[in-house]
Formats: structure tokens, C-alpha cells, sequence
């Protein structure tokens, strides 16, 4: 591969146009809401850039470093129910006999192409107190009943519909199901990359299954598992569709209270520091994930 | 529960599904502002002067079927209309300027907010004779003294639905609601902190316009007495938590829970007889318009008595247009629910838009879904 240094006319013909893309709409308007979280509101709708801090010192009020530790420990619950979920999946369709694979893939990406909104109201449909899940155990519920009553037996109390929507669990339920792609492909795009070989090697050589996943596909499959984790925890960091729709009382989540500021209470810098907060966290645990894979590199 | 309600809940109205979609309004809102300028049509007289095309920025589900339509007919007048699906949307998209809309429809504390912040164009009353037809008492509202920048177009009230068969006796009272655990787990309210802090005003006997540090400390304090017994807090589609059995008892818009009303007979909604807080939503034109006559006009026909009574046969609002009411059916103009009895009316009040407040409330409801 020639080395870019060498041509930098050609370099910089094919590199301008992303490079104008990525400053004028992504970096330009990011620094502008980055120069609001230092101003303050004056009137409706101007903002004077004064270079305070006093947003920052807010959002860093126990209050919002609260929502902001529930949030990651949504976001880092919702990752790891992702990664035990999607892991057996991205093996098996690594297993998969061939022809068989497109389909399985296909299946993981449809509901993927379905609108969030669309996939989050029919979750709701599911799951709410008069829902497929509720009616079906209801029907269940009542046949175990009658059965009881059928052999002489005392039948069962009543059936309570579960409370599966308007609580935590709906929230984790629901950022689960809308997440789980992003980490199934990843791994699926290392799985399938791995040495088939390796794997035989160490059954040969007397391993168990569950050892040969354990100390030699997970290994291999790292940096696969890594990036799904990332590319599954940081939006789910940022959710707030779903803790709207399918939360209790108490499932707010930062990004809820950011679109609230932006919104209803028209306080754009404070909503523009919590955003940017959210978005150094984010940016430290990418770095510091970068920093242990170099890490572990170096002393390989 | 039968395929009716299930599919009842995809039924998108005006302040239900469409308010959550954002991104999905935005964008046909976007595309209709381009179709808008696209179209290059040779310019036929629209009698007033002005090239014969309106920008209208709507709701959703929010005219008559055949308004549009009539009126082109009329006036030669060609309506593009696009739809935002919360104040707060339309708010943020003409902040920065006008980018073409010659009619809005903004509730009552932002036209407030528009006037402030100097959005709005006056209304010459000259080119809008039909005012005649609004009911007096929508004339001079606190928001808009004489109707300087904003005609009515509809009203709304906040109240409690409920389910019929499952409450013991007519909710009759905030306190039901806001501050008992007689209904545990089968409560819904508001996620709109300002109607929320607004509304315990009231139950606490205040106006909701005269709320103070204070009592915002001691109204966060009983919202998070009452959060245990609270199931949801609601993006303005309890009607549809209502009508599905996920709860029982429902603060909402009148015009919502009618709607929902003609399809289960087991609903209702009352007025708690502390009063309430009134919205109303107004048609109004934008500084940088660029047909402000045909805005007048369009205006103008939007409060014709007949154009009135086709929007309600569809929209089902209260409206404050008395000649469009007149022509409406005794189902309609006698119904408690759509028209509230005029006692408890008369303790209802519009909220102001306090720009000192707003972020507090805001900061008080954070806490409270945090507690």
C-alpha cells in the first residue's frame, strides 16, 4: 500500500469533500451548542455567550449526577442483558449451515429497518395489562385452574395481570429489544472472521464446549465484543424514547431531562451543558477502553 | 379486548402519537416546506393582490377534510400545509427566523411568548370580518387583550377521565388524583411540569397563575407524597391509557377523552370542582410572512360559521366560534363533556407564560420523577 504522505494532492481531492461534510455539519453546529452551555438566557430567544461556568456547576448538582448514574447503569445493564442475549445468537448463526445465514442475519436486521417509534408502541401492544403476554398467561392461569378444579383440588386464586410496562423493567425490556442488533453484529462480523480451526484444535485437545467458548472463542471474538458493547451502551446511554414511552413515574433518564431543557423549559444552555457532559463521559470510556485494548497490545 | 382498541391505539390524533413522533413530524413538515417552494405555478389572481398561495403550519389532524380544498375553490388560493406536533416544535423552528409559514397555530401561552419575543404580525381586524362569529368571551382573553396578534380556533380544558365501572364515586375532586391512594397503580398524569404545578395550584386553592417559590417547594413535596400511587406520567396520550384498562383514572384534555367517549360508553371526564386550566389554541401570522393578505383571508374563512362547523364535525373540539356552534348538533353543543357546566368553568383559568417559573417548575419536576 503506498503510504498517503507521498500523494497529498490526491490525498486532499478525495479527503475534502467528507472533510467539509464532517466541519460544516457536525463540527460547526456542535460548537455552537458546545458555546451555548456557557451563556445564559436573555429573553426568548437570545442567548448570551458569557463564558460562565454556573451551567456546568448545575448540571453537576447531586440532582442530575443522580439521573446521570441511573442512566449509565440502565444504559450498562441494557449491554450486558445485549451481550449474554446476542452472543449465543452471533454463534449460532456462525454455525450456521450456509444457506441458512443470510436469513438468520435478515431476521436480526428487520425489525432494525422498522421505525423506532413504530417497534416501541407495538412493544407496548405486547406488553401492557391487557396485552398478548398478559392475556396469554391469563389463558394459561385459567386452564392450570380448571384443571385443579378437574382432579378435586382447590383452583388457583384470581389472576393479576403482571406489570410488565410503566416501570424500570419495561424501560430495560424495551432498550433490550431496540439495542440488540448492534451488539449481534459486531460479534457476528468477529465470529465469523475466527479460525474455524482453533476450534476443533482445542475439542481435540480435550476441552469442553463451554471451555472452548470461555478461553478460546471469547478471546478471539474480543475486540468484536468490545465494539458491540460500545456501539450498544453509548446510544443506550442516550435513550429517551423508550424511558418516555414504556417508563414509570421515576424512569427518567438524562436524555429526558436534556430534551426537557431544549424543549418545554426553553433553557438552552443548561440543556447544552448536560449534553456535553453526557458526551465527555462518553468520550472517557471510549478512551479508556482504547487505553487498556493498547495496553494489553503492548504486552502481548 | 378485540382488534378495535388495539387498533385504536395506532390511531394517530392531534395530541397523541404524532406529538411523540417528532422526528417523523419534522420531517414531513420539512418536505412539505420544500414541495411548498418547488412548485412554480403560474400566478392566477387570489383577489388579494398577492401571488395565490398560504404556508399553513398546523396539527395534525387538526382542519376539515374538505377545508383546504373549499377553500381554494373560493378564494383561488392554493394551501400547503405542514404539521408540527408540539408548541415546543414550533417554538424552536421559527426562533430562528420565518422560513416561509403565513399562518400558525400556537396555544394560548405561546402566543404570549410569541408576542414577547416579538414573532407575531398584528391582525388587521378590518380583513377578518368574521371575528363577529367568535363567542364574546373568547374576545378578550388574558393572553391576547382584544385579539391583537391571535383568533381563536379552538379551546380545551384539563380534567379527569375515568372509567365508570371502576371508580367508586365521581372523581369529583383533584385530591382523587393528586393526593389519595384510594386509586393506587391506576392513576396517569402529565409529564407537562407547568400544568402539573399549575393544576396542585389550583387543588390548594390557588390561581394558577399565582404560584411562588414556595409553593412550588410544597407542591414538589406532595407530587412525590403521590408519585407511589401514580402509574405513568403521560405524553398527552392518556386517553389511549385509559381506553386500553392500564388505568383507571386519567388527567386529560376534554376534547381527548370525547373522542375516546363516542367509541367506549364506560368513560367520562369531569371538571374537579376546584376548577381548571384552559388552553386554547389560535390562529395567528408570523412576522415574515409573505401573504399576509392571503393569511388574513384564509383566516377570515377558517371563522366563517359553515367552515366552522365542518372543522368540528371532524376535529370534535370545542370551538369558539358561537355561529359554527350554533349550526352544530344538539349532541354535540349539549354534551357535559365537550362543553363543561358553566360553574365550573367559570373557576377555570388560562395559564400565563412566566418565563421566571418555567425552569423551575421544570427543575421541581426533575426531582420529583427522581425521588
Amino acid at each position: 500500500m503506498q503510504d498517503w504522505k507521498g500523494h497529498k494532492t490526491a490525498f486532499a481531492a478525495i479527503a475534502a469533500a467528507p472533510m467539509a461534510w464532517l466541519i460544516g455539519f457536525f463540527i460547526i453546529p456542535l460548537a455552537m451548542v458546545w458555546l451555548y452551555s456557557f451563556g445564559r438566557n436573555i429573553g426568548l430567544t437570545e442567548i448570551d455567550i458569557s463564558g460562565t461556568f454556573a451551567n456546568y456547576a448545575r448540571a453537576l448538582e447531586p440532582l442530575y449526577l443522580e439521573i446521570f448514574g441511573k442512566s449509565v447503569a440502565v444504559a450498562a445493564l441494557t449491554t450486558l442483558i445485549c451481550l449474554i442475549i446476542g452472543f449465543p445468537i452471533a454463534l449460532a448463526i456462525t454455525f450456521a449451515p450456509e444457506k441458512w445465514r443470510p436469513w438468520m442475519l435478515l431476521a436480526i436486521m428487520l425489525p432494525f429497518w422498522t421505525n423506532l417509534l413504530i417497534r416501541t408502541y407495538a412493544l407496548i401492544t405486547v406488553l401492557r395489562t391487557n396485552g398478548y403476554v398478559n392475556m396469554s398467561l391469563g389463558w394459561f392461569w385459567e386452564q392450570a385452574s380448571g384443571l385443579k378444579v378437574l382432579v378435586g383440588l382447590a383452583p388457583l386464586p384470581t389472576w393479576e395481570p403482571l406489570p410488565l410496562l410503566y416501570n424500570n423493567f419495561a424501560v430495560v425490556l424495551g432498550l433490550v429489544y431496540v439495542h440488540l442488533p448492534f451488539m449481534v453484529l459486531p460479534l457476528y462480523a468477529a465470529l465469523d472472521r475466527l479460525d474455524k480451526s482453533l476450534i476443533e484444535a482445542s475439542l481435540d485437545l480435550g476441552a469442553g464446549h463451554f471451555r472452548t467458548i470461555t478461553q478460546i472463542v471469547a478471546p478471539l471474538a474480543g475486540a468484536g465484543i468490545i465494539s458491540g458493547v460500545i456501539i450498544t451502551f453509548v446510544p443506550a446511554l442516550g435513550a429517551y424514547l423508550t424511558p418516555d414511552l414504556m417508563g414509570g413515574p421515576d424512569s427518567q433518564m438524562i436524555a429526558n431531562v436534556i430534551e426537557r431543557q431544549f424543549k418545554r423549559a426553553n433553557d438552552w444552555p443548561f440543556g447544552a451543558a448536560l449534553s456535553f457532559l453526557l458526551m465527555y463521559a462518553t468520550f472517557m470510556l471510549i478512551a479508556l477502553q482504547a487505553l487498556r485494548t493498547r495496553k494489553a497490545e503492548a504486552r502481548r | 379486548m378485540d382488534r378495535r382498541i388495539s387498533l385504536q391505539e395506532f390511531r394517530a390524533n392531534r395530541r397523541s402519537i404524532l406529538k411523540t413522533m417528532g422526528a417523523a413530524a419534522i420531517g414531513i413538515s420539512f418536505a412539505g416546506a420544500l414541495a411548498g417552494c418547488g412548485e412554480k405555478e403560474a400566478a392566477k389572481g387570489s383577489g388579494t393582490g398577492e401571488e395565490p398561495k398560504l404556508n399553513f403550519y398546523n396539527w395534525d389532524t387538526y382542519i376539515g377534510e374538505t377545508t383546504l380544498g373549499d377553500f381554494k375553490d373560493t378564494s383561488g388560493i392554493d394551501v400547503n400545509m405542514s404539521l408540527f406536533a408540539t408548541n415546543d416544535e414550533l417554538f424552536a423552528k421559527l426562533r430562528a427566523g420565518n422560513q416561509g409559514y403565513d399562518v400558525i397555530v400556537p396555544s394560548n401561552d405561546f402566543v404570549e411568548r410569541m408576542v414577547k419575543a416579538d414573532m407575531l404580525m398584528p391582525l388587521d381586524h378590518a380583513q377578518i370580518p368574521n371575528m363577529k362569529n367568535v363567542d364574546p368571551s373568547f374576545i378578550d382573553v388574558a393572553y391576547d387583550p382584544g385579539r391583537k396578534f391571535s383568533m381563536p380556533y379552538t379551546w380545551l380544558v384539563l380534567g379527569i377521565g375515568y372509567r365508570k365501572s371502576k371508580v367508586k364515586a365521581k372523581p369529583d375532586s383533584w385530591k382523587v388524583i393528586f393526593d389519595s391512594p384510594e386509586y393506587k397503580g391506576r392513576i396517569a398524569l402529565l409529564s407537562e411540569a407547568g400544568d402539573m404545578f399549575r393544576l396542585y395550584g389550583k387543588y390548594l386553592g390557588k390561581s394558577v397563575n399565582s404560584l411562588t417559590a414556595d409553593d412550588i417547594q410544597k407542591i414538589q413535596a406532595m407530587m412525590i407524597r403521590q408519585k407511589p400511587n401514580v402509574k405513568a406520567f403521560h405524553e398527552d396520550n392518556g386517553q389511549d391509557l385509559l381506553m386500553s384498562g392500564e388505568v383507571d383514572l386519567v388527567l386529560e384534555y376534554n376534547g381527548d377523552i370525547a373522542q375516546v367517549m363516542s367509541e367506549d360508553d364506560d368513560l367520562d371526564f369531569v371538571v374537579p370542582k376546584e376548577g381548571s386550566q384552559l388552553n386554547s389554541d389560535n390562529l395567528c401570522i408570523p412576522k415574515g410572512a409573505k401573504h399576509p393578505k392571503n393569511a388574513h383571508a384564509f383566516i377570515n374563512y377558517l371563522l366563517d360559521a359553515e367552515v366552522g362547523k365542518k372543522i368540528t364535525e371532524t376535529i370534535l373540539y370545542p370551538t369558539p366560534n358561537a355561529a359554527a356552534k350554533a349550526l352544530m348538533p344538539d349532541s354535540y353543543k349539549n354534551n357535559p363533556v365537550i362543553f363543561p357546566p358553566a360553574d365550573r368553568l367559570s373557576k377555570c383559568e388560562y395559564a400565563a407564560y412566566n418565563e421566571k417559573l418555567q425552569p423551575l417548575y421544570e427543575e421541581a419536576f426533575t426531582r420529583v420523577r427522581a425521588a
